[in-house]
């Protein structure tokens, strides 16, 4: 199954047939175990990597780093689901450190994002502060390289 | 301003007469042309890992800018005798055992030029690759091929290099994984050999540049059969593991006396070799073999499909043991390899390279580098399809005709 996964991840638009050939299954094989990780929820969706900064579409990320009191039994989980459930909150993490919560925020404009956090992410019980850093370049996100773009620099024909 | 039409310098005969490389004339036609999607690379479709260039970086900045030992930065030569020890359980000196070359190129030459009285002659498995026949000749010797054959799945067979042998064969030299046909030796094989070396007295240079890159079975280092580390001459490199052709940094590993020899030629010849890429290789050995189990990995998934995918359009292909390349058969298409791949070229554009370069016993079959993007590799098959069916449309037209 591993095989078959680690295929898709570095290109999810890998076909069944080409993943059958690459893996020495067959392709019957190779959609039963994709049709089984889509059942359990291993393969969680399948995205595309785009550079926004190259069109004019105006985007705007922030990380916000946010403090929040644990609670007995539920420690961070339930300030996290209440903040997972926003549309702007592009990825949320529990982290380790000075903070507790790392939120993703992603928006059209600075303001927009600023009014976010202290509307709506500030005002949360328990929430007793935040840390706004916003995104000004992408260097590399999930393993593509944002600066370069890869070009065959090897000779055709080589011995 | 030059005063004559024709120069009054001539090169030596003996080069007049040595017959270029066969890839050189290839490469040369698919140069010319646009949008080629090319299997004919021999070389990894990886850069080097960063870590490894970043101990360049470091090295350079750091002053690495001298000559080094003209056998090589001592730090290499021990890092190399470690290496070689967990590896494969084989000591040698770093001292006098070890010579870093520039890539196993230099190797091969340094190591026939060190061998070889005039006369002396070397068996030579075919298909191989282009440069051991001329390095024997360069160095006075006479090559004698060996043909290996597709019914073995390209295997050498010790009753062939049996025959091939006379009073006067010094050694034998061999590849495996072999580059153009993929096969490799398993142990057993390799013992055969060896006997057959040791019953004839001979040098072995064997070339385990493709080594990391073995598929399915283990690799057997030649050095390793008993006795074989007293008469084998163990050539490798970073260029194909590390993804670090470029760098050109090689290594011979032999009994010192055969050494030493080839280090005198060396430090008239080179001197040394580039001080930063040795660094480099440092760094590679230290640090380099998580990224190489990943390289492999994504290998072994596109010879699958490389395999599958010919053998799917009608191009009989056996499956590599290891390196990065796919062997087909095209001799139901009634073409030679030559003409099989410059027509796939003008008609298709596709690089694939022709069989014979690598000797007589590679006519009727096209190397296929799988050393190409998944992308490339399924659109290189999807136009040789293409070709094959319109040629397959000539033969049944005449036939009919």
């Amino acid at each position: 199954m591993i095989d078959v996964l680690r295929i898709l991840e570095k290109d999810a638009r890998t076909s069944p047939a080409t993943i059958a050939d690459m893996t020495g299954r067959t392709e019957e094989e190779v959609a039963e175990i994709i049709a089984k990780c889509e059942r359990e929820g291993i393969i969680r969706t399948y995205k595309t990597v785009v550079d926004w900064d190259k069109l004019k579409e105006e985007r705007v990320f922030a990380f916000i780093d946010v403090k929040v009191m644990p609670a007995r039994d539920v420690g961070f989980d339930d300030v996290a689901l209440r903040i997972h459930r926003f549309p702007e909150v592009h990825s949320l993490y529990l982290v380790s450190g000075e903070y507790d919560l790392r939120v993703v925020v992603e928006g059209k404009s600075l303001k927009e994002v600023a009014s976010f956090v202290h509307q709506k992410l500030a005002t949360v019980d328990r929430v007793v502060g935040t840390a706004t850093h916003f995104l000004l370049k992408k260097y590399k996100e999930d393993g593509v390289i944002f600066t370069e773009v890869p070009v065959d620099e090897r000779l055709a024909v080589t011995p | 301003m030059r005063t004559t039409a024709e120069p009054p310098i001539r090169p030596a005969c003996r080069i007049q007469q040595m017959p270029p490389s066969g890839i050189r004339k290839f490469f040369d036609l698919v140069s010319q042309m646009d949008d080629v999607v090319t299997l004919g690379v021999g070389e990894p479709d990886f850069v080097t890992p960063w870590s490894i260039r970043e101990a360049a970086i470091y090295a350079t900045e750091h002053g690495a800018t001298r000559y080094t030992s003209n056998y090589g930065l001592l730090e290499l030569r021990r890092e190399l005798s470690r290496f070689l020890e967990k590896r494969w359980g084989l000591e040698y000196d770093p001292a006098t055992e070890i010579l870093i070359t520039v890539g196993v190129s230099e190797a091969v030459d340094l190591a026939m030029r060190a061998i070889l009285e005039p006369g002396d002659e070397v068996l030579v498995p075919e298909p191989c690759f282009v440069s051991y026949k001329p390095c024997v000749e360069l160095a006075g010797g006479v090559p004698v091929p060996v043909a290996c054959h597709a019914d073995r799945a390209f295997h050498i067979s010790v009753e062939d290099l049996q025959a091939a042998t006379s009073s006067r064969t010094k050694a034998l030299i061999f590849n495996y994984p072999n580059n153009p046909t993929g096969a490799s030796l398993t142990k057993r094989e390799l013992e055969g050999i060896a006997e057959f070396a040791m019953r004839h007295n001979l040098v072995v240079l064997s070339d385990e540049i493709y080594d990391r890159l073995t598929y399915d079975m283990p690799h057997t280092c030649f050095a390793t059969l008993p006795g074989m580390i007293d008469r084998t001459v163990l050539l490798n490199g970073f260029s194909k593991a590390y993804a670090m052709t470029g760098w050109r940094v090689g290594y011979a590993a032999a009994p010192a006396p055969i050494v030493e020899a080839m280090c005198k030629i060396h430090q008239y010849t080179i001197m040394c070799v580039s001080n930063v890429p040795q660094h480099a290789a440092v760094e590679a050995l230290r640090n380099g073999d998580s990224e190489v189990n990943l390289m492999v990995d994504s290998y072994n998934h596109r010879r699958r499909l490389i395999v599958k995918g010919l053998n799917r359009i009608g191009l009989p292909c056996h499956m590599p043991e290891g390196a990065f390349y796919a062997f087909p058969s095209i001799k139901h298409t009634g073409m030679t390899s030559e003409e099989f791949c410059e027509k796939l070229l003008k008609e298709e554009k596709v690089a694939v390279v022709p069989g014979n370069a690598f000797g007589e016993s590679g006519e009727g079959y096209v190397r296929c580098s799988y050393a190409a993007s998944v992308q490339s590799i399924t659109e290189a098959l999807d136009r040789m399809a293409r070709f094959l069916d319109r040629h397959a449309a000539d033969t049944t037209a005449e036939e009919a005709a």
